[in-house]
């Protein structure tokens, strides 16, 4: 199952659609980082609106893809956690700890927004 | 069998990455069969995710069973997580927070016994690992 990834402005939006395996999650994950380079990205959101299960695979791999992204320069958001998966997954006892999430895309978007206009990213946005 | 069973069994064979979802799903719609709320099914799936992916991860192959059980009037799902793997030689140890021996978060199996109701593993090192859990119906 590919997830579609779209450039918008200096952001890339990835909405996932359905059901990730194991294996589409570490593609998408490598695929938003070298996508972030070619394109000079600020700014990345991952839509998991979709999810059903956000389970222990799942959160490491999007903790990583955050990371990595930030290792890269770039500010990444997830977005659209739906309630009884966050609720799962407090039970279970995942955090996304020190990753960036929001309630919907547009709340991303301003996130990502209010991220570049800081004064922790003037050099980026004089380039 | 301690609990009277409702319908047919589901049994679920897993030995890839795709089976994962498969045994999540099947489990879902079974809860949803049963009328759980939209919470419960989702702790479900995530439960049954986690322990289809110790099978692939630490047995390569095994089953899941779900089934849809009854006490007394009381109604809830049954996941039966069974293989024919390596064991586990310490299971006191693997129920622990943060411990895992591939260097994962170590939160599958102390997490399911969080999210279900009721929890049994017993695993004989060499020969296989079979976790049982239940939820019930609020
Ligand atoms: N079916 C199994 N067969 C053999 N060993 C297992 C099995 N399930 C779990 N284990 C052992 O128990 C340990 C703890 O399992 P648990 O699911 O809690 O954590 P994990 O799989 O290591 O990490 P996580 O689930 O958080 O990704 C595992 O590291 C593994 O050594
Ligand atoms: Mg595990």
């Amino acid at each position: 199952m590919q997830v579609p990834i779209l450039k918008q402005g200096a952001y890339l939006i990835a909405t996932v659609q359905s059901a990730l395996t194991d294996e589409d999650l570490k593609q998408l994950r490598d695929t938003l980082v070298e996508r972030v380079s070619v394109v000079r990205a600020r700014g990345v959101i991952v839509d998991v609106t979709a999810l059903d299960v956000i389970d222990s695979f799942a959160t490491r791999t999007l903790r990583d893809v955050a990371h990595m992204i930030r290792l890269r320069g770039a500010e990444t958001v997830i977005v659209g956690i739906q309630p009884e998966v966050a609720f799962s997954m407090v039970k279970l006892g995942l955090t996304l700890e020190g990753v960036a999430t929001s309630l919907d895309l547009e709340e991303g978007l301003a996130y990502l927004d209010r991220k570049g206009k800081g004064p922790g990213h003037e050099v980026r946005t004089h380039r | 069998m301690k609990f009277a069973l409702i319908a047919d069994e589901v049994r679920v064979s897993i030995d890839s990455d795709s089976d994962i979802v498969a045994a999540r799903q099947k489990g879902r719609e079974l809860a949803a069969q049963c009328g759980f709320p939209s919470t419960d099914l989702a702790v479900v799936a995530t439960a049954i995710s986690e322990l289809a992916r110790n099978i692939v991860r630490y047995a390569v192959r095994g089953e899941i069973i779900l089934r849809l059980i009854d006490d007394n009037g009381r109604r809830g799902v049954e996941v039966v997580a069974t293989d024919d793997g390596p064991g586990i030689p310490d299971v006191t140890l693997a129920m622990q927070d943060g411990y895992s021996t591939s260097g994962s978060l170590g939160l599958g199996l102390p997490g399911v016994r969080r999210l279900m109701d009721e929890f049994e593993i017993s695993s004989d090192f060499g020969k296989g690992t079979t976790v049982t859990a239940r939820k019930w119906k609020r």
